[in-house]
């Protein structure tokens, strides 16, 4: 009986019955070139599981326990997904008039089982533009200066409808630069910007999200738009991108303080724009 | 529906996730994205049939829509695609740095990394990778074959400078 190298790797994962198994290993062994390829794949099966099989053991993430064991209560709410979109297809009118439109609009019409994902997607797209576009400004690079960082934060604040705020970068080298309002998909957005001493800046785009958003809190995510690399995730109602034209790895701690900061409650130790400056 | 079933395979998709993705945040979301989905569907599984590979293939199909979606979204999200099919020997050096296995597993073509993953890290046989990716078996087994000739060149590509490669490459 003749064999072939497709036999090995039935041999390796058990694919064979017993009695062609042990044909296929004599005939395996009968051959070093065969014995390498039959040692090279359990090896790699070995190197899998000892890099993943952590992640067994785990705890998993309350998000993903959620969503399964309250399946129920998502079904109802993708029902109300029809009248968002009604909802958004007017805005879309509008906003087509203004911002839309540089990188491909958002899918407004996207999926229901999925529509977080996908507004949180445009939203990041949205953040590397207003990224793209603020961050070079020399002169205007800001509405409100840092300087005046109370009145900035009240403003957006107030906007927004929901309090927002500047986190403090500098242990990451980062200072406020300051911040403005933007127009987002449907609703008002802010923006603050930070600069380090090497004049790179970011800026971390802040948005509500809409009530009938399926996802509250999600994961970090990353893209990247052109030179732009831009995390965003949800949290606490709120979505938030951090883009700069910095490698994802020196962006990644930022966005951890920045996650952390923002999940403190308000007059925990980030809270630093509670008092006026003179 | 039997939810507590499908929170018992939440650490398997994660596993393979975080394999498939190579990102940690990448695979979580993409596991939420899945059960999502399952949830969804849920009236669409038939009790007694195997949930796992009805997970896997959800899995499997949301991934192939992330992964299009984003190419579509942004004209290059990722820095290395495009170059994960055929590029040789550029990448040993940082193969060294990084995690090496994790670096080969994502060069692997997509489809590729997939098949080899759900046979040897999930322990799938040949028929049921073959559903769960909706593939023929043949087409399984072409892919588990290529997958593991490219990633033990890639591995070995990592320390070329102490071993010579090992021929994957065997005779009939």
């Amino acid at each position: 009986m003749s064999f072939s190298e497709t036999d090995i790797h039935r041999l390796i994962d058990g694919e064979l019955p017993p009695e062609m198994a042990g044909q296929v290993a004599a005939w395996v062994a009968a051959d070093a070139g065969r014995v390498r390829l039959a040692q090279a794949c359990r090896e790699q099966r070995e190197l899998l599981h000892d890099r993943y099989d952590a992640l067994l053991g785990e705890p998993v993430p309350a998000a993903m326990l959620r969503t399964v064991r309250d399946g129920p209560k998502r079904a109802r709410h993708a029902a109300n997904q029809s009248m968002f979109r009604r909802t958004a297809g007017v805005v879309l009118l509008a906003g087509a008039c203004t911002a839309g439109g540089w990188f491909g609009h958002a899918r407004l019409g996207g999926g229901a089982q999925v529509p977080a994902a996908d507004s949180l997607a445009a939203l990041s797209q949205r953040a590397a533009v207003a990224h793209a576009v603020f961050s070079p400004e020399v002169r205007h690079p800001v509405e409100v200066t840092a300087s005046d960082e109370a009145h900035l934060v009240r403003w957006l604040s107030n906007r927004l409808a929901t309090p927002v705020r500047a986190p403090a970068l500098g242990p990451q080298g980062f200072q406020l630069v300051g911040g403005r309002l933007l127009p987002g998909e449907d609703r008002p957005v802010a923006q603050f910007m930070y600069q380090n001493g090497a004049g790179k800046r970011l800026t971390l785009y802040v948005s509500t999200l809409a009530p009938s958003a399926a996802t509250r809190e999600t994961a970090f995510r990353f893209e990247r738009y052109r030179n732009v690399n831009t995390f965003y995730w949800a949290q606490e109602n709120r979505a938030y991108a951090l883009s700069g034209d910095l490698g994802r790895e020196e962006l990644m701690p930022v966005v951890r303080s920045v996650y952390e900061q923002l999940g403190m409650p308000a007059d925990g130790p980030a809270a630093t724009p509670a008092k006026d400056k003179p | 529906m039997d939810a507590e079933a499908l929170v018992a395979l939440i650490p398997r998709l994660r596993r393979y996730a975080r394999a498939l993705t190579g990102e940690r945040f990448r695979a979580d979301d993409l596991v939420q994205d899945t059960l999502e989905r399952a949830i969804a569907k849920w009236s669409l599984w038939r009790p007694g049939t195997d949930l796992r590979a009805w997970t896997f293939t959800i899995m499997h199909n949301v991934y192939v829509n992330q992964v299009k979606r984003s190419v579509l979204a942004a004209e290059s999200l990722d820095p290395d695609a495009g170059m994960e099919t055929e590029d040789s020997g550029a990448s040993a050096d940082t193969l060294a740095q990084l995690s090496a296995l994790n670096e080969a597993l994502q060069r692997l073509p997509e489809e590729q990394r997939a098949v080899l993953l759900l046979v040897t890290l999930e322990g799938f046989s040949y028929d049921e990778a073959a559903h769960t990716l909706g593939l023929p078996i043949g087409t399984v087994m072409s892919r588990l074959a290529r997958a593991r000739a490219r990633l033990a060149a890639l591995l070995e590509g990592e320390s070329a400078q102490a071993t010579p490669a090992v021929q994957l490459k065997v005779v009939k």
